[in-house]
């Protein structure tokens, strides 16, 4: 019996409360005799499960809205009439609830005798057993018995016999649909409680699911008739899995490997959003990865990658062996770690002697942990002595470091996730939430159901502009590379309009700089009528938006490397980051300025110091202070001088001065610009490690491979486009031996670095005790909150959710004047349309991990859209091959015709290697940062009969370098 | 519903001008259903598309409320559409005996059109006409204590 104490529950406690939880004034009542007091608003369900006390229910859940349709969970008010049920039911002050009565147990075990008798008593051989709501209720309400019989020489109607007694087809009877490549749905074992449903509409916003049919005949449906969940609209998000209380929506790895047995919660290694997870195991064994419902980016939601998306830790093609070569023509050979490493630094220190100090660097990961990255970054600062740092942020997001560093004072962006809630307007500016970000669109999306309005600024109609029940206010088509004048020209209607915000202009920013940038942009040459002959955008439609975003309410903003991946990224960073300031739209919720970063720890690699002139915490390396705290940390002297930059590393490698390359977890080769740029810097080296779970592309032209871990073999923190820094933790042993950041520290001791680090706790108390914005975060921490939000040190103990409240970071939010400068890359009659490019929902970048799952089913190559209008003058039907050619080069690939591009542009994804979209883009990049302009590359497309030369001779050599020598016994 | 009757081809504008005329309304679709099926007797699948893309709802939710009523059909009913009652009371009267009968000698199943497009027959739960069961309805008019043979020579042309 329970004992008169209610029992408290440990944070992370993962009970089904039934309904959401709502905010509210305290009301106390009181439920089989305990007083509970809970927000008003809460269902008498939940009051119940605060106290500790569980009403069956089959089709409540806390992630969706009571329902009202099982009819399990009802309960007796005193002094109401009937039996109402408890999860539609709001507490009200003085209510006196009971949850065990002679009556409503009678009810409640009727119910279930009808839900059981139409289903099938497979209970031991069912994937679900042991993990079955139905199971649990069916217990939980005493049911002994099911009285209906079949008639004498009949049948019950039922749902899930395939043929009667007698071998006639049961024509209520539904096969399984295993059209999914990760779950089936099985008709005969669904209860039809709409959780799936819901589940798509209100968690998801995809609406994929209905029912379908009425009574007896209602039926769980995916898409129309004909459909099957493949051929839906689903996005296999797995809302509808988690949200299945039987086995009629099971994941197809617990079928296949049964219910596992312990879970260990961890963070998801794809994009930036850093949704928390709990991955389940049975001993070593992943069976499947499910969300944690206390994951502070996702609340309980997920999307098709980080939940099903995992086989590639264990994909074939996964290097689990030191291999090392003299030469890159030469096939590889299986080494020990001992050899491996010794090799590699042998050759790094030859080098270095020969060279020079500066004849080495290093390429950090934002797909590997902020210890690791810090490791890596220290080994070129305090082993190799010099600052070659440099990450894939250099190709995505380093403008939004330079851009909100000048104007904010720090780099990230300024709002949580959950703020998006509170947002009334909301831009967004080259980015593809659903696909590249899918998690955080759907709270986007859920939001704009509730009302907010969306400005979206691309040249592309992605699926935010009009998409089930969202449809954007304004969408600004414009011409890829005019983000500037259009940033600009928003900026102009709001300040010749008088629309700004001038009280917080005078208490928060520089009153001058806003002088200068007011007169600056009232110029009629910002005008949006001036500038629409150049942007595309009628002025009209721009003037509306800039209106609305003024004027709204919570305006917030949200932006993607479309923003970024241009000559001007830099430029643009700065004008969004104005356009906050101007109408007061930072420092508070649902406001904000808001980088979606692309990589699970890109964020993170960018906090801890892997650009060239910055150390930890962005502080400049010529600054002698901030030296001196990691020259005694680490006892070493630092360069005083900012090192390269991977395109300078590039460069000074086919110029002969920069020799030795340590690149972790990146595949430089597909996924920086001018390809062949690229290829002859990596192939003029004397020594590149690459460390990676995969032979991937810039390994054709390695000469030591050290084989990576998977996030899942490792602790360590990553560190989301919130600023949240999550707790990665180590499911399994490291198949490959050891964790990266071991693998670093092999490197660095082999190097007479000696360092003895035994566990990341202790890089992270290094980290906290060298960089201010992480003072207070350790092991401890995270492991009592959860997570935290940076700065997390004495003036913010518990993290900084919203940045900027009572001030900018740097003092006075300053003002940047945005000039428009047109890229040199320009369209001309040879060249006469415009390639942008981007991501898709079941691909993640260059693909190495995603090609390598099933995920494939739903995006097998890349494609090219191009507006029928353009395909029609040049001959090209759906799915031709066509050639595809810019300035810098060829590459051919499927052509799919779409209105989704304006005449004049067309769209590639660069997720395969086979095509290499990266051939075609140019080497010019942004002016401040040398963000490599990706979404601009004047193009021309053409007929073509197949793969163009150079993909030919790339697919050759490449397969000449991936040759293996079988291991010396 | 039966294959052999495909229906014909509608235009597109026909359609979408049918959707646009109840865009106005508060909850418009099952208006915009109502007008399809008096229009062309049936909820065209080529009306789908249009449907969705001026509401901004899924096909999947589409499929959910067209699905829910019996009443709207995927292919046009026959010339005519005999509806029997199937409810306890005209059970009582025969019921059972009258439909198996009808559909017997009109050689189809419930809810199937004869090849000829000449009659389509539906079960129907209570027309209201329990006093004097067993009840039918056909072509829209009620009939009570209907015979098989009767009902079949009503619908012989």
């Amino acid at each position: 019996m329970k004992d008169f104490v209610i029992p408290a529950f440990p944070p992370g406690d993962d009970r089904d409360m039934g309904t959401p939880a709502r905010t509210g004034a305290p009301v106390t009542l009181s439920i089989d005799g305990f007083e509970v007091t809970v927000p008003e608003g809460t269902s008498v369900m939940r009051a119940a499960a605060e106290a500790g006390i569980q009403v069956p229910k089959l089709c409540a859940t806390d992630s969706l809205e009571a329902f009202g349709s099982c009819r399990l969970c009802v309960v007796e008010i005193e002094g109401r009439r009937g039996t109402p049920a408890s999860c539609t039911t709001p507490v009200a002050p003085g209510m006196v609830v009971r949850t065990q009565s002679p009556k409503v147990k009678k009810i409640r075990r009727g119910v279930m005798e009808l839900y059981i008798s139409d289903h099938p008593l497979d209970c031991l051989t069912c994937a679900a057993n042991g993990d079955c709501e139905l199971q649990d209720m069916a217990g939980a309400v005493g049911l002994r018995d099911v009285r209906y019989e079949a008639p004498e020489g009949g049948s019950l109607a039922n749902h899930f016999e395939a043929r009667n007694t007698s071998g006639a087809p049961n024509p209520e009877w539904i096969a399984k649909d295993d059209s999914n490549p990760y779950f089936t749905y099985d008709p005969a074992k669904c209860i039809v409680c709409n959780r799936c449903v819901r589940a798509c509409e209100e968690v998801q916003g995809t609406f994929a699911l209905t029912i379908e049919g009425r009574g007896f005949d209602s039926r769980v449906k995916a898409g129309g008739a004909g459909d099957d969940f493949l051929s839906s609209d689903c996005v296999s998000c797995g809302a509808c899995v988690q949200a299945c209380p039987t086995a009629t929506l099971q994941e197809k790895s617990v079928i296949e490997l049964g219910t596992p047995e312990r879970s260990v919660v961890t963070t998801c290694a794809y994009c930036g959003v850093g949704c928390s997870f709990k991955a389940e195991l049975n001993g070593d064994e992943l069976v499947r990865m499910v969300p944690w419902k206390h994951g502070g980016a996702n609340r309980g939601h997920s999307c098709v990658k980080g939940r099903f998306a995992w086989g590639y830790a264990n994909h074939s093609d996964r290097i689990l062996h030191p291999m090392i070569r003299e030469s890159i023509d030469l096939p590889w050979r299986e080494v020990s770690w001992e050899e491996a490493i010794g090799f590699a630094a042998e050759r790094l220190r030859g080098i270095q002697e020969r060279h020079g100090r500066k004849s080495v660097g290093v390429i950090t990961s934002s797909r590997c942990t902020n210890e690791e990255t810090f490791l890596v970054q220290k080994l070129t600062r305090a082993v190799f002595l010099n600052n070659n740092t440099d990450t894939c942020a250099r190709v995505c997001h380093s403008p939004t470091g330079y851009g909100l560093g000048q104007t904010y004072g720090t780099s990230a962006g300024t709002q949580n996730f959950d703020s998006v809630m509170q947002s009334d307007v909301i831009i967004v500016i080259g980015a593809n939430p659903t696909d590249g970000h899918p998690v955080f669109a759907s709270r986007l999306k859920k939001r704009l159901r509730e009302g907010a309005r969306l400005i979206v600024i691309d040249p592309r109609r992605i699926d935010l502009v009009k998409s089930a029940h969202v449809e954007a206010a304004h969408h600004l088509a414009l011409r890829p590379g005019t983000n500037v004048a259009v940033v600009t020209a928003l900026a102009h209607v709001i300040v010749a309009e008088g629309l700004f915000d001038e009280t917080f202009i005078r208490e928060r920013c520089d009153w001058d700089e806003f002088q200068e940038f007011a007169e600056f942009v009232s110029d009629i040459r910002h005008s949006p009528e001036m500038t629409e002959m150049l942007t595309g955008v009628p002025a009209e439609d721009l003037r509306a938006a800039a209106r609305l975003y003024a004027t709204g309410g919570n305006g917030a903003i949200y932006y993607g490397l479309g923003v970024t991946e241009h000559s001007q990224g830099s430029t643009t960073v700065m004008g969004i980051a104005n356009l906050a300031m101007l109408t007061g739209n930072i420092g508070r919720e649902g406001v904000g300025v808001n980088p979606l970063r692309g990589q699970n720890n890109v964020q993170g690699s960018c906090d801890m110091g892997s650009f060239p002139h910055e150390l930890p915490g962005y502080r400049h390396v010529k600054n002698a202070d901030v030296r001196a705290i990691f020259e005694s940390a680490w006892g070493v002297e630092i360069d005083p001088e900012p090192g390269l930059r991977i395109p300078n590393m590039l460069d000074a490698a086919v110029g002969g001065s920069f020799k030795g390359l340590y690149c972790q977890g990146e595949d430089i080769l597909q996924s920086d610009p001018d390809t062949k740029h690229v290829a002859a810097g990596l192939a003029a080296m004397e020594c590149v490690i690459v460390h990676d779970l995969f032979l991937n592309e810039t390994a054709n032209y390695a000469h030591v491979f050290l084989p990576g871990s998977t996030f899942l073999e490792k602790d360590g923190t990553f560190t989301n486009a919130e600023r949240r820094i999550n707790r990665v933790r180590k499911v399994m042993a490291p198949r490959n031996g050891y964790a990266d950041w071991e693998i670093t520290q092999m490197l660095a001791n082999a190097m007479g670095a000696g360092w003895h680090y035994t566990h990341p706790a202790q890089i992270m108390e290094e980290i906290a005790a060298t960089t201010p914005s992480f003072a207070g975060v350790t092991y401890d921490m995270l492991e009592e909150k959860g997570s935290v939000q940076w700065p997390c040190n004495a003036a913010n103990p518990e993290g900084s959710p919203i940045m900027h409240v009572d001030g900018f970071v740097r003092g006075k939010g300053r003002f940047i004047v945005t000039e428009y400068v047109p890229t040199d890359e320009k369209t001309g009659p040879r060249f006469p349309l415009l390639l942008t490019t981007g991501r898709i929902l079941s691909q993640y970048n260059v693909g190495a991990q995603t090609r390598r799952t099933e995920n494939t089913v739903w995006h097998k190559e890349d494609v090219l859209e191009i507006h029928p209008h353009d395909a029609e003058v040049r001959g090209i039907k759906d799915g031709d091959w066509v050639r595809l050619a810019s300035r810098s080069g060829d590459t051919s690939l499927r052509a799919v015709l779409t209105d989704r591009v304006s005449p004049g542009v067309v769209y590639t994804t660069f997720h395969h290697p086979g095509t290499q979209a990266n051939v075609i883009t140019t080497d010019y990049s942004d002016w401040a940062t040398n963000c490599p302009e990706y979404k601009v590359t004047a193009v021309q497309v053409s007929l073509s009969n197949g793969p163009t030369e150079w993909q030919k001779s790339y697919a050759e050599q490449a397969e000449r370098a991936r040759r293996v020598l079988p291991a010396a016994e | 519903m039966s294959a052999s009757h495909a229906s014909p081809p509608v235009p597109q504008d026909e359609i979408r001008a049918i959707v646009a005329r109840h865009l106005h309304l508060e909850g418009p679709l099952l208006p915009i259903l109502h007008a399809l099926q008096a229009e062309y007797g049936h909820v065209p699948a080529a009306a789908h598309g249009p449907i969705c893309d001026a509401l901004n709802i899924t096909r999947a939710e589409l499929h959910g409320v067209v699905t829910f009523y019996h009443d709207f059909r995927e292919a046009p009913a026959g010339r005519h559409v005999v509806k029997i009652c199937r409810s306890e009371a005209c059970q009582a009267v025969g019921g059972d005996a009258l439909s198996a009968r009808v559909l017997d000698l009109l050689g189809l199943s419930w809810g199937d059109t004869s090849a000829d497009g000449r009659v389509t027959v539906e079960p129907v739960y209570c027309l209201g006409l329990c006093a004097c069961g067993p009840a039918a309805m056909v072509n829209g008019a009620v009939r009570g204590r209907v015979t098989a043979e009767a009902l079949v020579a009503e619908v012989a042309s």
